[in-house]
């Protein structure tokens, strides 16, 4: 279990102080596929840096079963770093780079020899164990980067960006690839990544991060279906905006009135405002469209476009806005509608999410 | 139809040929006048030398056209004056010796300053490193002999080192160090400093310094990350480096006349000696090729030595 507690980074003194990381607690459990998520420059590489031990916060505290990591220089940590840029050493061949980190531990040389032997197996480059890492492609070296960082079973494992730099087809195989060695090894893996799918489908919790911040933490699930606040429901997935008027909240479960006058049960994210005015979030698949009168939102349909999977239904809402429904397509229903028409807009009770902020 | 398939790839295969002269022979074109140059000028005066080595020395300086072996054979040995007994050189010798050493040692130590400070600009911030370099290159493009004599005035016995020692109390009588071998060590190792730092530097700025990060994370220490992965990837500069430094040392001139004195004479010196008072040009040309081969030899046994070692290739 890693604790982190009240991590703070600020780069830099006085009028040029940037605040990299901003008061992030976060406890990731034993044995999770943890993954932190977030734009460009949020302060993720910094977070795993300071887990890695070449940073040291300005605040804060970081634990690992309880021991102080922060106390430890970074060749003394359990924890483990596959780099970004690989950062494979050129001057050495594939097997000698994995075994690197056993022989700096002072393991003896048969154990090296024997647990290099099932790296290579475990990451399906045995044939390729003499080659030096410049003469194997790009995926082969992101697979000895794991391997390497793997070999001395480190009790975490820091992936920074690992699958940015391959190409579509690799990144699906190494994402499945990943979470096999995840679940092989038992050990934590703490992925960092700026690509949402990705963090979706390989997960088992996220934190959402901006600006130095972790803005939510929860299951890939959670994140998606109840995003807390307007900037997750942004970054994660497509998602519609309605502006409400909060009648009632109990716990997690909220009266809202929409803007046609409709009244339904939502969501209510933890926190964020008792009652007035609350921006409520749906995702395009979750609504589906209804005949005029029918629905909570009547609009006209501005838009039909056709998506292969599925299509995309732009309604003007009469209350203004725009508001998207997708459906799914499937072979044996033509879709009637066209752009001009009369339409509603309806969801269930507890689809929406009423956010934070 | 047969026919016009084989016949097809015949043309375009004397086309391909004819290129290829066509590039052959303006490479050839292009690289004459840095042949000519290289030719005339490197093995022109070598085989002049080779020529004198194998002749008699003239009364006055000069050499006589008249063939001797007699010069190859002084390199290493001499009859005694009164007895006929040939003995080894032992003055030759040791100045071969002291020569060999002293380059050794000056190369050592320069490897012991290059590298850190080399490290230390390489590791700045990229707007400052050129100030850095730029201090290191200063000297350089001062005159050999003023820097000289700036070490003979740091370290003779009235000189700063020696008068600041003295004021502090911490010795009463100065410290002999001019005209001694420290004195060609300092003076050689700080003239030589540049070619030192100059490639290390160049190979240090290319590394890419994640790799230092990637060693920390998997155990290694401060002095296993520079042993096992800067050094050998900053070797081809320390090789360099090296061979820059060591070379020009063993034939020093300058340097071991100013701070070495009479006493500490090196091979640079004693063949100057020979065309000069010594009036025995054949031995200077074949003490000179002597020294030309050292240096070729102490190249191949370095390159080999460092070449074994696994790894030393970059990127
Ligand atoms: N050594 C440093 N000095 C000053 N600022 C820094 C330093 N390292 C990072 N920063 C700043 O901290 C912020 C967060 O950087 P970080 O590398 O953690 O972002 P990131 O979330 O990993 O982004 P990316 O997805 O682009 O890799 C950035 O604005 C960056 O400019
Ligand atoms: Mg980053």
């Amino acid at each position: 279990m890693i604790e982190i507690d009240r991590v703070t980074k600020v780069f830099g003194a006085g009028a040029e102080a940037f605040r990299a990381l901003d008061a992030v607690n976060v406890t990731i459990r034993q044995n999770e596929f943890f993954t932190l998520l977030g734009p460009s420059g949020c302060g993720k590489t910094t977070l795993l840096r300071v887990m890695a031990g070449f940073v040291d916060p300005t605040e804060g505290a970081v634990t690992l079963e309880g021991d102080d990591l922060l106390r430890l220089a970074p060749y003394e940590r359990p924890v483990n770093t596959v780099f970004q840029s690989y950062a494979l050493f050129p001057h050495m061949t594939v097997a000698e780079n994995i075994g690197f980190g056993l022989e700096m531990q002072g393991r003896p040389r048969d154990e090296v020899r024997r647990t290099v032997g099932e790296m290579l197996e475990l990451v399906r480059m045995s044939e390729l164990a003499d080659r030096r890492t410049s003469e194997i492609s790009g995926g082969q070296q992101q697979r000895v980067a794991l391997a390497r960082a793997l070999a001395p079973r480190p009790r975490v494992l820091l992936l920074d960006e690992p699958l940015s730099a391959l190409d579509f087809k690799l990144r699906k195989d190494m994402q499945l690839e990943l979470k096999r060695l995840q679940s092989e090894t038992g050990i934590t893996f703490i992925f960092v990544t700026h690509d949402q799918e990705e963090a979706l489908t390989m997960s088992d919790r996220i934190a959402v991060m901006n600006e130095g911040a972790i803005r939510q933490i929860g299951s890939p699930r959670d994140i998606y279906d109840h995003p807390a606040e307007r900037f997750v429901a942004d970054f994660i997935g497509d998602t519609n905006f309605l502006e409400a008027e909060l009648l009632s909240k109990e716990e997690a479960r909220a009266e809202v009135r929409l803007a046609s006058g409709a009244a339904v049960t939502a969501r209510a994210a933890e926190g964020g405002a008792e009652a007035g005015a609350v921006t409520l979030a749906i995702r395009p698949e979750h609504a589906d469209l209804a005949p005029e009168g029918e629905g909570l939102l009547p609009g006209r349909l501005s838009d039909v476009v056709y998506f292969g999977t599925d299509t995309h239904f732009h309604v003007d809402l009469d209350a203004g806005g725009r508001f998207v429904v997708r459906r799914q397509n499937t072979p044996d229903r033509a879709e009637a509608r066209a752009p001009g028409e009369r339409v509603a807009v309806r969801f269930g009770a507890r689809v929406g999410q009423v956010l934070r902020d | 139809m047969a026919g016009t398939a084989s016949a097809r790839p015949a043309p375009a295969r004397d086309l391909a040929a004819a290129r290829r002269r066509e590039e052959r022979r303006t490479r050839a074109l292009l690289l004459a006048p840095a042949m000519a140059i290289l030719i005339f000028a490197a093995s022109g005066p070598l085989l002049i030398v080779l020529a004198y080595s194998f002749l008699t020395p003239g009364d006055y300086g000069g050499v006589v056209w008249e063939f001797s072996l007699k010069a190859w054979f002084n390199v290493f040995a001499e009859r005694d004056f009164f007895t006929g007994e040939i003995e080894l050189a032992d003055a030759h010798l040791s100045i071969f010796w002291r020569s060999i050493k002293l380059s050794a040692m000056t190369t050592a130590l320069c490897l012991l300053i290059g590298f850190p400070t080399a490290y230390f600009i390489a590791t700045r911030p990229r707007k400052t490193r050129d100030f850095w370099m730029l201090l290191v290159i200063i000297p350089f493009w001062t005159n050999l002999l003023i820097r000289t004599f700036a070490i003979m005035e740091l370290i003779r016995n009235e000189g700063t080192v020696n008068s600041f020692l003295i004021w502090t109390g911490l010795i009463d009588t100065p410290i002999q160090m001019m005209f001694t071998e420290f004195a060609l060590l300092v003076g050689m190792a700080y003239v030589y400093l540049p070619l030192m730092i100059l490639p290390v530097y160049a190979a240090l700025e290319r590394f890419d310094f994640r790799l230092v990060e990637a060693g920390y994370d998997l155990y290694a220490g401060r002095w296993q990350v520079l042993r096992r992965i800067v050094l050998p990837l900053a070797k081809p500069g320390v090789v360099a480096g090296s061979i820059l430094v060591f070379v020009p040392c063993l034939g020093a001139y300058v340097t071991p006349r100013v701070l070495g004195g009479g006493k500490n004479m090196m091979l640079g010196n004693f063949i100057e000696l020979q065309f000069g008072q010594g009036r025995n040009w054949p031995l200077g040309a074949a003490l000179a090729l002597t020294l030309l081969v050292i240096v070729m030899a102490a190249l191949i046994v370095y390159v080999r030595a460092v070449g074994r070692e696994e790894g030393g290739r970059h990127g």
